[in-house]
This record gives structure tokens, sequence and C-alpha cells, in this order.
């Protein structure tokens, strides 16, 4: 069994997304163990990517900051792998096919393992090129995570009769960012992909209140929230992580 | 050349967002109808030689064979095509296309305003709504297409993110379809990005050749022995090679923007200084760092500063039937000038680096042999900037 599902077996999960190395890899890691020790139950690493085409404003800056700080794969890799002894909730990384392409697939997925990273989102690879990667993610044990679309309709089957670790179910059109309103009816498309798999799902883009984390966790088996917390980040800097462990422990509460 | 996944040879693919995977299959199909239907043709053909003023003449520079003193040189006119530029082909095919699908509204990037201002045409033309994103350091090297795009109804955003210049257009023209499908179409301007774009853009973008086929034979009774166009995404070349690849005995020689040299940071040779990768939906060749970070790439020429280059130029590369050279920002401005003493025809300084490789080549090549340089537009935008690069400061 994939590490993954550990992390909705407690109930609703809240999933904490947060970009490697924004201001710098030491308060990365500090933001890490606060939303840890506060609840969440899987933590989304992004690894900066210089045109990061799915992401909007928020997440473009820490991408941007990151890369300004100096930080690179391999940067990324050490001191993830220091960040392990302390923090055991599982964890993916989220990046884009060019970071992973060119690293070398299989040194970059390998790695993956050795660091115990479980799995791998890439949102500019869609089920039609995931075999660019998934034999060598199956081979080293890292789930490549799929996504799905409030736009794909007659494909949510077929991605989710394959899906692996959890499925990331995209709640808006556009771009990553926080919205006052979500109006896709993502209750449809959970019911379609649960035809499918039994594999857990969670519901991302435009979630920052407790309130819309209870609102889609009731309809899912979890959310993920990104541009929230990278809003902390941008505002606090170094002292971010106190304020993201407060922030992660409210959300957690909502979906008790 | 595309095989049904969209590949050319390993290049090519469809690496975008979920979000866009139904809107790019059902833009496949509805090509894949109305390219073979007889309608669409008659009213395509039309457009084009009505409206865009096609066919383009193919003009024996016999001024410039003489002073070279080799190969004849015949130039493809694209310049005098409708808004001045060949970006107005694959614009009136894809306009006409998502009419017939139903789209109300285009969105396009932009690098030198060329494509932006065919998509604004063609939306003025078919009642559409048109908004174009253009790198902020673009709309200050070519406020003068700035101001035509909105003379003609279309709205320009600029695009301030990254290096602000062409692939941060489409990187910010990609995020807006992705938030706005059901009425929009992308109309994207060059060879690349996901399948099916670059086999579109090609498609309708290979009247070019189709036409240099005809006039040379006509003229010359025979084909030309080397076809020469710029390449930035690669669109002009590949409408100017596509007709030919099958003759191989004709030259494809594809000219990149080697900004200050190629030994330089500043520089946007994808061909000569990038190597494999996969970015704006296509598995391509692309200027980046060790750790895939796209590269800021640069050269004087807004329409060629992109860090990437079509896959099926990235195919014609690998199996060797086309060649890429690189070519510098003072050897561009030179040819431009040169042109427009020579023959009194002032290219765009895009079309300007094909020139300068066709100085180059020419004088190495017997007399009875034959170049076809593609000049993809003319140079009116470009004038102040040339200035200024000579240390004169007009204002437009």
């Amino acid at each position: 069994m994939s590490n993954i599902a550990k992390a909705f077996e407690k109930g609703k999960a809240f999933i904490a997304f947060i970009t490697c190395g924004d201001p710098d890899p030491e308060t990365t890691a500090s933001a890490v163990r606060a939303a840890a020790d506060n609840g969440a139950d899987l933590i989304e690493l992004g690894i900066p990517f210089s045109d990061p085409t799915a992401e909007g404003p928020v997440i473009q800056g820490a991408n941007l900051r990151a890369l300004s700080g100096g930080v690179t794969t391999d940067k990324i890799f050490a001191f993830v792998r220091e960040l392990r002894s302390t923090v055991n909730v599982p964890m993916v990384f989220m990046t884009y096919a060019n970071v992973v392409f060119s690293y070398g697939a299989e040194r970059f997925i390998s790695a993956c393992r050795d660091i115990e990273i479980d799995g791998l989102i890439l949102p500019d690879l869609p089920f039609e090129e995931k075999d660019e990667f998934l034999p060598i993610c199956r081979r080293y044990g890292v789930d490549l995570i799929s996504l799905i679309a409030p736009t794909s309709e007659n494909r949510i089957a077929m991605i989710a009769k394959e899906a692996e670790g959890f499925l990331y179910i995209v709640s808006s059109l556009g771009v990553t960012g926080m919205r006052s309103e979500i109006k896709t009816d993502l209750a449809s498309i959970v019911k379609v992909v649960r035809q499918n798999t039994n594999i857990p799902c969670a519901i991302g883009f435009g979630i920052s209140t407790p309130e819309q984390a209870k609102k889609f966790a009731n309809v899912s088996d979890g959310v993920i929230v990104g541009s929230a917390i990278i809003k902390l980040l941008e505002k606090y800097g170094r002292q971010a992580p106190e304020y993201v462990g407060e922030y992660v422990k409210a959300m957690k509460e909502a979906l008790k | 050349m595309t095989n049904p996944n969209g590949r050319f040879g390993i290049h090519g693919g469809q690496y975008i967002p979920e979000t866009l995977m139904n809107a790019v299959i059902e833009l496949e199909e509805a090509y894949n109808h109305y390219k073979n239907d007889p309608e669409f043709n008659r009213e395509l053909t039309e457009l084009f030689n009505e409206y865009a003023g096609r066919p383009s003449r193919l003009y024996y520079a016999e001024k410039m064979s003489g002073e070279l003193g080799g190969a004849k040189i015949y130039l493809k006119r694209e310049d005098l095509n409708h808004t001045g530029a060949h970006k107005i082909n694959n614009v009136l095919g894809q306009a006409l296309l998502a009419k017939k699908m139903g789209k109300t509204r285009l969105i396009a990037e932009t690098g030198a305003g060329q494509h932006g201002v065919a998509a604004a045409t063609a939306a003025a033309l078919m009642d559409m709504e048109c908004v174009v994103f253009m790198g902020e350091e673009d709309t200050v090297r070519q406020a003068l297409n700035v101001y035509r795009m909105r003379l003609l109804g279309a709205e320009v955003v600029s695009v301030k993110t990254g290096t602000a210049t062409l692939k941060d257009a489409v990187s910010e023209a990609m995020r807006e379809w992705t938030s706005r499908i059901s009425d929009t179409h992308y109309c994207l301007g060059s060879v690349m990005g996901p399948h099916p774009f670059p086999t579109i853009v090609r498609d309708f973008q290979s009247v070019i050749s189709k036409e240099i086929r005809e006039q040379i034979i006509e003229k010359e009774g025979r084909l030309p022995d080397a076809v020469i166009a710029c390449v930035g995404g690669g669109s002009n070349a590949i409408g100017s090679f596509y007709h030919f690849i099958g003759d191989k005995n004709v030259r494809l020689i594809g000219c990149e923007a080697a900004g200050r040299g190629i030994d330089t940071f500043e520089t946007a040779a994808t061909i000569a200084t990038g190597r494999l990768g996969i970015f704006h939906g296509m598995k391509s060749y692309f200027c980046q760092d060790e750790y895939g970070q796209i590269a800021p790439v640069y050269s004087i020429s807004a329409g060629l500063d992109y860090p990437g280059v079509g896959p099926e130029h990235a195919y014609l590369h690998d199996i060797g039937r086309a060649e890429y050279v690189p070519v510098t920002d003072e050897e561009a401005v030179n040819a431009f000038e040169y042109l427009a003493r020579t023959e009194g025809i002032i290219p765009a300084i895009e079309s300007a680096h094909a020139v300068a490789h066709a100085i180059r080549l020419a004088p190495q090549m017997k007399r009875e042999q034959i170049i076809v340089i593609t000049i993809s537009g003319r140079g009116d935008k470009d004038c102040a900037a040339i200035a200024r690069y000579r240390g004169e400061d007009i204002h437009e």
C-alpha cells in the first residue's frame, strides 16, 4: 500500500503546499515542521520552476523568490533528506515536467525514493503523456499523482481507473490562487471518481478559509491549500512558520 | 509528418494541464474535419487571395545577386501580405476554424507584435473579441504595434512576469486559456505549443512553400538549391520548407537569433545552445540551465526572442534534413540596411537574419544556383529600434 494512504486514515486530510526555498531552505524546513506538528496530513513540496504556467500570481511569486534565493533541485534534495529525520507525514513533490526531465527522470525519481518522497505531482503531465515518467515512478515506488479538472468530463473515469496515491481534483478553471466562490459541481465529479477507484481524492485550487475547507472536505477525502500558506510566507518571511502552524491548526480543526 | 500522437520523432506531444486537454482534443477533431471540408477551404482561399493579397510575389533580387556575385537570389515577399507579415496566413486559418467551432473570442501571444496585429485584424474582420498578451519589454520595443492592435479593437495585456518577453506572453496566454475555454480559442502564433498547434500552424503557413514551388518552376523551370528563413518558434520557416522536405537536393536553412553571440548568455539560438526539454506543451530543444530552469534569452528581434523552437524543426535538425545557423544582432542589422539600400526593400529585423545568412552563402555558390529567402515581414516596425542601435535617437 502506498504511504500516501496513511494521510487519509484519520478522517479528512489537510494537505499543505509549501514552495521549497521561499525565502530560504531553513524557513521552508521550519514551515513544514510547523504544518506537520499542527495537523497537516500530507505535505506537498513545490520545487520552483522559472515559468510555472499553472500557477497564479501568489505561487509564481514564491517560485521567483526561491530561485532568486539560489535554491536548486540538488539543494532541495539535501534539505528534504535532513527534514525527513524529524517529519514523518507523507510528502510529495510538486513541480513541472522539465525539472524532472532535465535532471534525468531516473536520477530524479530514484532520489525521491532515497529521501522518502512518496509521490510526484506534475501539472503539465496529463494522462496522455504520463508514460514519460510512470514506468520509472513504479520501479522506485513513487506515486505519480493524477489530476482531474472541471473540464475533464468524459475523461474522469479513464484517469481515475489508473490513478495512484491520491487523486488531485482541481476545483476551478484557471490557475492556482484564492477564490471567494467555487461553482464547479465537485460532488458529481467525485461520484464518478468513486465509481472507478478506491484511492482517496482531495480538492485543491482556490481554497483558503476554514468554511471552504469544511465544505469541500464534505464531498471528498481532503483539501489542498497552497496560495493561502504562501501568502503567509510572503508576508512574514522567516517569521512565517509560526503563522503557518496557527493557520494549519485552524484549517485542520474545521475538518474534524 | 505528424504521427497520431502529435509527435515529430521524439518531439512534440501535449504537456499541458488536464484543464486544457478536452480543449485541444476538441480543436484537433474540428481541424481534422474542416481541413478536408471543401467549403472551409474555399472560404480560406478567398480570404488569402482577396483579403491578405496572396499569392505573395517571388521577386528576383537582381542587384543583390549581381553584387554578391554568386547564386541567383529570389525573395519570397511575405512582407507584402496584408498586415505586413506571414502571420496573417495562420491567423486567418485559425480564426475561421474558431468561428466554425462556435468560439467568439480569440486570445493570442505576441513578440514583435506582428502576430498580435494579425490576430486583432482577423478578429475585427470576423466580429470576434480579441485579447493579446505581450511582454512589457516588447510593448516598449514595439509601441507602434501596440497602438495598431488597439486601433483594431483588441485589448493588449502587458505581461510583467519573468523576462517580460515572448515566452512570458505565451505563459500568460496559456493561463488565460485555462480560465476561459468555452467561448475562447487560443490562436497560437507559431509552430509550437501542444499538439495539434504545431501541425495546424504549419499547414496554414505551408501556402508559402506551395507558392514558392509553383513560382520558381514557372520562372526558372526548376527547384531552388536552398531555401532560407528565420526561426524563432519557426512558423515562417516551416511554411517555407514544408513542400520541399521531400526534395533532398533543396537545402533548407533556418536562421536563429544569436543575439550578441552564441558564446555569450545574451542569445536566443536554441538549436545552437539549447538542449532537449519539455516546456509550453511540447518536447523540443530549449535554452535552459542545468536544472531545467528556462534561460532568459536575448535578441534585438522581439519576434525571435524565444527560448525554444517548434518540435518539427527539432526533428528536421535531428534527422539532418534542415540546417540551423546562428546570426548575430550585428549581422542582422547590417543585412537590414543592406537590403534597404540594394533592393529598396526594408525587411523585418527577424527576416534580416535570413538575409544575413544569404549574404554569407550566395558568394560561395555558382551563378546558376538559386537561393530563395523568405522575407517574413516588413521592417517599418523596426526602424526606430535600428536607429537606436546605430546611436540615433528618433521618436516614432
